[in-house]
């Protein structure tokens, strides 16, 4: 049984996460859909929260919201004026949009609802992982510890880096 | 009144759609990398969903998340270095219009 608040918590987000992304998608100025983006991925972040991955809900405030969208909005700015709209859609690929959107909403649900055992799981009790754990797991080389993805992280960023240089270079 | 794990995946999974749908659609670059980041959330959230619900002494689920967070940061990067590398050379971005490869 939750408490009153977590229930209210719980509406507030996942309404905003559902609105904000269907407006993300929808709206036809794209400035405008970066910042829907960016209240959906806060949305996010509550969700961590709430299921107690404090670090993780943390990541995804400082990486997601702080790094990716303000990217987004300065390609926006540089590619397109802030005012323009994008052209109006014609309904032949908004009807193909729709149809495969829902047609994956029906096979995914369907199959979310015929495992009611799983769909209908209580939260079982957990202690929150502190940093001290994240950490030993992150840089550990036991079983369930993470210390080989890390590192091709670290090559991947470090890759990334240097794409990124010369892929936008003037020349 | 219980929140299981559906109240969770069943918002995450209309956000994958929304995803899907505005991928589909959208005809701007930066516009269906949005769609794409909408889609590569809704599964970060389907991990530690599962992870917290069905395996909440195991921290699989959450370090899939941190390390797809990663990738989708790089990814997103690279991305806009190659959006804006195009605007520079074809003027615009509307990908019906992008069909030489070289300019």
């Amino acid at each position: 049984m939750e408490s009153l608040g977590s229930l209210i918590l719980y509406f507030i987000v996942a309404l905003s996460m559902i609105v904000f992304s269907v407006m993300a998608v929808t709206t036809r100025k794209i400035l405008r859909a970066a910042t829907y983006l960016l209240f959906t991925l806060f949305a996010a972040a509550v969700v961590y929260f709430m299921l107690d991955y404090e670090f993780l809900g943390a990541v995804q405030i400082a990486v997601y919201a702080g790094g990716i969208v303000v990217l987004f909005v300065f390609a926006i700015l540089l590619t397109s004026r802030p005012g323009d709209n994008t052209e109006r859609l014609t309904s032949k690929s908004r009807l193909l949009g729709a149809i495969a959107a829902v047609a994956m909403l029906v096979v995914a649900g369907y199959a979310l609802v015929s495992r009611t055992m799983v769909a209908f799981a209580a939260k079982p009790a957990m202690e929150a992982p502190d940093m001290d754990a994240v950490g030993t797991a992150l840089l550990g080389t036991g079983h369930g510890q993470y210390l080989l993805p890390f590192e091709a992280v670290s090559i991947l960023l470090l890759a990334c880096i240097i794409g990124g240089v010369v892929v936008a270079r003037k020349r | 009144m219980e929140i299981t794990a559906i109240y969770y995946l069943v918002p995450a999974l209309i956000m994958f759609c929304c995803g899907v749908y505005g991928f589909i659609t959208r005809k701007n670059m930066i516009a269906m990398l949005i769609s794409l980041e909408l889609m590569l959330n809704a599964v970060d959230i389907n991990f530690v969903v599962f992870n917290r619900f069905f395996y909440p002494e195991q921290m699989e689920g959450m370090f899939f998340t941190l390390f797809a967070i990663a990738i989708a940061a790089a990814e997103t990067a690279l991305a806009i270095a190659i959006i804006i590398n195009i605007f520079r050379a074809a003027k615009n971005i509307d990908v019906r219009s992008l069909n030489e490869m070289k300019f």
